[in-house]
């Protein structure tokens, strides 16, 4: 039985079918993040994946954009209801990274300078859906987005887009992140709406 | 995954011209705890309808639950919550939610609490949770507002007891009152609230950019930014 909020309706937002459910459009780029914005220098800033093995690969800021780089127009969903249409960023293709890493594991955790973590498939980083992201609107992303770098995997909710991105750790299983720990979903698929664990 | 429930508005309060307490009577609430935020969905008579994320300002046990709004001027969900709902009426809700911005009675250390505009609003869940619970963790608040006139709960926050209690102004101050008004800076945040400590909490609640300055300035001063908890909020 529905429950009918009474008189309520009138000053609805356009229709918006492209959306996942319970999603609605902004203009406007909100933030979410747990604590403050970390500063990060990109002198000092390197990105790293380490496999079992314990092999680190690791790239420096100029050997990152050194890369081919890639022009990338995405719709971006924020597990806070708000999404964004056609967003264009510039960044490395996570296929480019993991060409020369070996790993027969199959999941991900995502660590950021300032402690943030985020767990991920690996396949949901491959095959031209994930990048590590450094310009956001023919810009430098700026640090309350998540610059110098972050991820960007668009196809799921945005939390999965870990900002001030330092590395991938390859897991045997899927261990909880930062925020998955925290009462949200282990997956974070949009258009399945998985919001909460 | 949480279901929704079901929920009667039991009675609506002004708190400010723009903010209302609306409190919920929610049939197998399971209680909350002070931080956590809860999802609200309104339907409309043909089947359109609209979600979003409220901060709870009541805590504890019982099946009445606490908002407060400010209205977002173009927003289409919270003018209706401001202006339009009243008693009797349905809504569904969802939760409680969020796990990270959340004080547990439990937690002994200071805390220091940083407000900006409707951001108090789990912060006052927070004071009301020490208060109940008969914590006697040192507890400060820093509350930025626009105007006097735009200070939710203003006289729970006038009796909060050893709560201590700073206000700061951005548009217009008491008259006498010493501070001029503007946004707080780095220098407000060194004289107002509790210096950086091993076994100090910092709540920060309020739109993005005030958090932005807040915690940077918090950060500046040399707390551990991992003390440091943050909700931002947007509009709509």
């Amino acid at each position: 039985m529905a429950v009918i909020s009474r008189g309520f309706g009138g000053r609805r937002r356009r229709a918006e079918e492209d959306l996942p459910p319970g999603q609605y459009l902004t203009e406007d780029f909100p933030v979410l993040s747990a604590g403050p914005t970390p500063v990060v220098d990109t002198a000092e800033w390197e990105f790293v994946i380490q496999t079992e093995t314990g092999a680190r690969h690791r790239w420096s800021w100029d050997e990152l954009q050194a890369l081919p780089i890639e022009e990338i127009t995405k719709d971006i969903h924020c597990v806070t209801r708000w999404s964004k249409l056609e967003t264009t960023w510039r960044g490395v293709s996570l296929d480019t990274l993991f060409e020369q890493v070996e790993t027969a594991y199959d999941y991900v955790l995502a660590h950021s300078y300032g402690g943030y973590t985020t767990n991920l498939p690996l396949e949901d980083l491959l095959d031209g859906k994930a990048w590590i992201a450094f310009e956001y609107d023919d810009s430098p992303l700026a640090p309350e987005h998540g610059g110098p770098a972050r991820l960007l995997v668009p196809h799921l909710y945005f939390w999965k887009s870990a900002k001030w991105v330092h590395g991938l750790v390859m897991q045997t299983d899927d261990e909880p992140g930062f925020w998955e720990q925290n009462g949200y979903h282990l997956y974070g698929d949009p258009w399945l709406e998985q919001r909460y664990s | 995954m949480t279901t929704w429930r079901a929920a009667t508005v039991a009675s609506t309060a002004r708190l400010t011209s723009t903010a209302r307490s609306i409190v919920l009577d929610v049939p197998g609430w399971q209680g909350n705890l002070a931080g956590q935020h809860l999802d609200l969905r309104l339907t409309a008579e043909d089947g359109y309808q609209a979600v979003r994320s409220y901060s709870i300002a009541s805590v504890g046990p019982g099946q009445l639950v606490e908002l407060g709004v400010d209205k977002v001027v173009d927003g289409e969900v919270s003018p209706y919550l401001v202006d339009e709902v009243r008693a009797g009426d349905q809504l569904e809700i969802r939760g409680p939610l969020g796990g990270w911005f959340v004080w547990r009675p439990a937690d002994v250390g200071p805390v220091q609490l940083v407000a900006g505009g409707s951001g108090i609003v789990p912060l006052a869940a927070m004071i009301r949770a020490r208060r109940t619970s008969s914590s006697v963790a040192p507890f400060r608040l820093l509350y930025s507002a626009r105007t006097p006139d735009d200070v939710l709960f203003a006289p729970e926050l006038d009796n909060a007891g050893d709560v201590e209690i700073t206000f700061a102004y951005t548009r217009r101050a008491p008259d006498g009152f010493a501070r001029k008004p503007k946004r707080l800076d780095r220098t407000d945040l060194a004289e107002l609230t509790l210096p950086p400590a091993d076994d100090l909490t910092v709540f920060v609640c309020g739109p993005t950019g005030f958090v932005e300055a807040v915690a940077d300035g918090l950060v500046s001063l040399g707390h551990d930014p991992a003390r440091v908890k943050t909700e931002r909020f947007g509009g709509a």
